[in-house]
């Protein structure tokens, strides 16, 4: 049984629309979850406004992580907020072109996301504009790949001693 | 020979004591017995005292999330294991529950109080360990070898449960693969009438030893505030006076049904951690209690699994001798079922902070995203700014205290 606050999400979306109503480019209900995608260019400030708003309180970056979406050439950033007064989640996502992979860091907003930043970046090329320290955090420096964008190989793919085509992909 | 303007040239020499002031730089792993796990710590010190430090991780990646990306949701539940190794049952119900939740499939309440029970034996488990392990870096290796003890016990109940004892890849999405054994109920039931008093003797040890108190009191203390900016979760935070748990903000596995405390502590320091994690010992061994209770007065013995073929794998007696369950059993094994697309999130509460699963599937038969949110990966960040100023000493305590597991570090 899913539950949710469907109250607080109409308080979050009339909210937002009202103040960032060019920025907001689209909203879902995903499982339990209101998912709202905003435009790259108003992450900082959408986040900032969530965070600091008394009525909506979105004092906890539960974690953040990157996308690929092959199909439609683009990058992806997806933030969990977690309101502890209200118990209330939300998702927000960004997506950005993969030719021009960069957004702007929120390192200011939560020194937790130095480093979740720092795994986006390693894993999908995604550029953090005003970043600390943005370099390789798991993969060693002289890796030249993104390896969780989809073109990278798991295995070996000149293999040929093994077909796939029935297992998996 | 002139020695020219001799008294400049004897100035030069003579440097202030600042400027003689040298700082030596010192390798705390990856492979150092204080950091508990392969990461490591580039300190600069100025003498016994931390100046400035820098970690390095990754010694230990696997790229779990990208090898989820190729298998199907039952093969992922391993991996999860691997994650924090201290506590692995805990991931696995985590998993399972995400699974369970993008599947739509409800759990009977008979499942979800044996996860209850598993999951609460692992944390206690985990505690265990850091606790005895904060014993043994303060230099009391005493109470660390009495409670192994029973750490190894509840490993003998993870194994007459599920088969295997640390990687424990417990259960199947939609409940357990065997009913609980007679002999594992009288081991949780023998384990239940032990422990506490064997916890209260390893309280005794320390808990109010003097030099175990000069050790950890106000060492790596963090403040409330901090901590939430730094993404701290689990026993951290609660030490720092946040009593933020998932079992009771966001209940999963029925929890909403049990009383227990949550206990908080008050400066956010080592001595706290530690008081947290005792505490929370205690109150896990009540939660098993009251599950059992649970269990003992429901008619129902036999349910172990969720009724739906499509995603649960049938008994292996029925495969056999029933064509349906040999169907579903191909299905499922071959990964032939729909798996419908969406997001979902869902997390639990590790015994070290809020272990979460963001799972996207696109209808295929494997995720074509699973991220895991790893609660120590993002309070590890804040360790610099715990030990900054401190000794070595304390920042070797400050670690430990942290239960920062490399697994999870790492994943």
């Amino acid at each position: 049984m899913l539950k949710t606050n469907t109250h607080r999400n109409q308080l979050v979306t009339s909210k937002l629309i009202n103040q960032f109503a060019e920025g907001i480019e689209a909203k879902e209900m995903l499982a339990d979850m209101l998912c709202i995608t905003v435009q790259k260019e108003f992450i900082p400030e959408v986040l900032r406004f969530l965070r600091d708003d008394k009525e909506l309180d979105f004092n906890f970056l539960t974690t953040l992580c990157g996308m690929h979406y092959p199909e439609k050439k683009q990058l992806g950033v997806v933030y969990h907020l977690h309101s502890f007064n209200f118990n209330h989640r939300i998702r927000i996502k960004a997506n950005i072109k993969i030719n021009q992979p960069t957004i702007s860091t929120i390192t200011t907003l939560w020194p937790a996301a130095n480093w979740m930043e720092r795994e986006t970046y390693d894993f999908f090329g995604i550029i953090f504009k005003g970043h600390p320290n943005l370099k390789r955090i798991l993969n060693v420096d002289e890796m030249t790949d993104f390896p969780l964008r989809k073109e990278f190989p798991l295995e070996d793919q000149t293999r040929e001693d093994k077909d796939d085509s029935m297992f998996g992909r | 020979m002139t020695f020219g303007n001799y008294t400049d040239y004897y100035k030069k020499d003579l440097i202030s004591i600042e400027e003689r002031k040298e700082f030596n730089t010192l390798n705390v792993g990856p492979t150092h017995p204080a950091t508990h796990g392969v990461f490591q710590n580039v300190m600069l010190m100025d003498g016994e005292f931390i100046v400035e430090t820098e970690q390095t991780i990754g010694y230990i990646h696997r790229a779990f999330e990208k090898i989820a990306e190729r298998r199907p949701f039952y093969q992922i539940t391993p991996l999860t294991d691997r994650l924090n190794y201290c506590s692995a049952p805990l991931n696995n119900m985590g998993w399972h529950m995400t699974v369970e939740k993008l599947l739509g499939i409800e759990t009977p309440k008979r499942v979800d109080y044996l996860r209850i029970v598993v999951m609460e034996l692992a944390r206690i488990a985990d505690h265990l360990i850091c606790n005895s392990v904060i014993g043994v870096d303060s230099g009391a290796l005493t109470g660390f070898t009495y409670l192994f003890q029973d750490r190894e016990f509840i490993y003998e109940i993870f194994e007459e449960i599920c088969g295997s004892r640390l990687t424990t890849n417990m259960g199947r999405i939609g409940g357990f693969e065997r009913n609980f054994s007679t002999k594992a109920w009288d081991k949780i039931k023998y384990f239940l009438k032990n422990y506490p008093s064997k916890l209260q003797e390893f309280e005794n040890l320390l808990a109010r030893n003097r030099i175990f108190m000069d050790r950890t009191i106000n060492v790596g203390s963090f403040p409330a505030d901090r901590a939430l900016a730094y993404g701290f979760t689990g026993p951290n935070l609660r030490a720092c006076g946040v009593d933020y748990d998932v079992r009771v903000m966001n209940p999963y596995s029925s929890y909403e049904e049990f009383d227990f405390i949550v206990p908080i502590g008050q400066n956010g320091d080592t001595y706290d951690r530690f008081m947290v994690r005792q505490e929370e010992m205690r109150q896990s061994l009540s939660i098993i209690q009251q599950a059992i209770d649970k269990l003992g007065k429901m008619d129902d013995k036999e349910t172990y699994f969720a009724q739906d073929p499509r995603f649960v794998l049938p008994p292996k007696e029925k495969v056999y001798n029933n064509m349906e369950a040999l169907i579903w059993h191909f299905k499922i094994v071959m990964g032939e079922t729909d798996i419908p697309a969406g997001e979902v999130y869902h997390s639990v509460e590790a015994a070290n902070g809020e272990l979460g699963f963001y799972l996207v599937s696109d209808g295929g038969r494997t995720p074509s995203r699973l991220h895991f949110r790893r609660p120590c990966f993002i309070y590890y960040q804040a360790y610099p700014e715990m030990v900054t100023g401190n000794m070595l000493s304390d920042a070797v305590l400050t670690m430990s205290s942290m239960n920062v597991i490399a697994g999870e570090l790492d994943a």
